[in-house]
């Protein structure tokens, strides 16, 4: 791993987090769909990277946003599943031995890749997410409503913001 | 043992998802209780430093509508001061108030950072234990309805769990025929706009637009106008009635809140606590 990948990952991370607490925090449909794009981070941080790492990586980012939501714990508890979900995916899908391409992004991986393994991790981050904050199974109906439109918004905002930075390596 | 080591090692995601699950879980439901001891929160110095200075441009924006509100009060409170003065000239006056000063004091503060789009809301107000604020004491909005409860203070920092929290009922009365009722928000519908009035007795007529107001059972003083019926058929299949109402308080342009410091909280506290336990 060189410093150029560190480097824009820690770009990333303060970028998408900023952008988080400062405008997606304010942001929501009908209080139904509220976007959380800072899982992108997760999801593009490199293939290279060993578990533990991206554990704890994950933890660090959860509990930063839990400080800004004032949610203790419910970020920590979806980020680290959604950690698990991706460790699964791509132990799944990606043969390590013969690759070379360094992050799982859209450009990397291609659309169909891409959009299976964000739908996936995103669902996961989102169903623990949602229940954990509200804790009760009384509104389970009302709460899985809230949790597929979150998904649905969130995992379109992340292909778009995918589409705008995609760059396609010459083959 | 060597067979067990390689086990582990070979499914460690699994092994490190349970551990590091578990501490966002025991974390979650640490903080769910009444007695919180994690301080990563917004009354924390780092945290609340940044959203009061990420606060100064939209405080700037909001002002017009600020300046409104605030004339508004102001001539509404003219008026009462008038119609008191009117009252005390006639030197007949039925004071209900047991002490000599009043029980309730307010105190100004300014909101440093605000949701409404999560199921369980809280605000960060700018005051705190040195200005005398408690863990749950009363926040109302300038004349315009109930904000919620004092849920952390830090030294000069507080939280409010807002009326948009999961943890906050209010007790509140219907003005025309005094039925009592919970104040409660989100169960089905997460609009910042609409609350909902639980466990309503079902003999009472309830009409569209009737007024309510905090009944003084919880913290807050009596008469607090917080909203006005906008609903009353919902089905819920037991013996009480759900009404829907249209909160008076816009939770979305909220800028600054009063908090309620009752004189009484405690003694009416180690009173009640000497009752046997009822439920």
């Amino acid at each position: 791993m060189n410093s150029k990948i560190i480097l824009v990952n820690i770009f990333r991370w303060f970028l998408l987090l900023f952008i988080q607490i400062i405008l997606l925090r304010n942001l929501s449909f009908y209080s139904l769909a509220t976007p959380f794009v800072y899982v992108l981070f997760l999801l593009l941080l490199p293939f290279k990277i060993p578990n533990l790492l991206l554990y704890l990586i994950a933890f660090v980012t959860g509990l930063t946003l839990d400080a800004f939501y004032d949610t203790m714990g419910v970020h920590i508890a979806a980020c680290v599943t959604l950690t698990f979900v991706r460790i699964s995916f791509i132990a799944v899908t990606v043969n390590k031995d013969n690759f070379d391409e360094p992050e799982p992004t859209l450009g990397n991986m291609g659309f169909k890749w891409f959009s299976i393994y964000a739908a996936l991790c995103i669902s996961a981050h989102h169903l623990v997410l949602f229940f954990l904050e509200t804790f009760r199974l009384t509104e389970f109906s009302y709460t899985l409503l809230r949790c597929l439109f979150s998904t649905l918004f969130t995992l379109f905002l992340i292909i778009l913001i995918e589409f705008v930075f995609y760059n396609r390596k010459a083959r | 043992m060597r067979n067990l080591w390689i086990f582990i090692n070979r499914y460690n995601a699994f092994f490190f998802f349970i551990i590091f699950f578990i501490i966002g879980l025991y974390l979650t439901v640490s903080n769910n209780s009444y007695q919180r001891s994690v301080a990563v929160n917004s009354t924390n110095e780092v945290v609340g430093n940044a959203y009061t200075n990420l606060n100064v441009l939209k405080k700037y924006m909001n002002l017009g509508d600020v300046n409104d509100s605030l004339a508004s009060e102001n001539a509404k409170l003219k008026t009462e001061v008038l119609a008191l003065k009117k009252i005390d000239s006639a030197k007949n006056v039925v004071v209900k108030d047991s002490l000599n000063n009043s029980q309730y004091t307010y105190l100004a503060a300014r909101v440093i950072k605000n949701s409404i789009t999560l199921r369980n809301n809280i605000i960060t107000i700018n005051r705190g234990k040195a200005d005398g604020l408690a863990s749950g004491m009363a926040v109302i909005s300038p004349g315009k309805g109930v904000v919620g409860y004092i849920r952390d203070v830090s030294d000069h920092l507080a939280t409010i769990s807002s009326l948009l929290h999961k943890d906050t009922k209010v007790s509140v009365t219907l003005k025309k025929n005094n039925a009592l009722g919970t104040l409660v928000w989100g169960t089905k519908n997460a609009d910042f706009r609409k609350a909902y009035i639980k466990d309503v007795p079902n003999h009472f007529k309830i009409a569209l637009k009737d007024t309510v107001v905090t009944s003084g059972f919880s913290s807050f003083p009596p008469g607090i106008p917080v909203g006005r019926v906008s609903n009353t058929g919902i089905a819920t299949g037991d013996n009480f009635l759900t009404i829907e109402i249209e909160l008076f308080n816009d939770f979305s342009t909220l800028q600054y809140v009063y908090v309620i410091k009752d004189k009484l909280a405690e003694e009416q506290k180690s009173l009640e606590s000497k009752l046997p336990n009822e439920q």
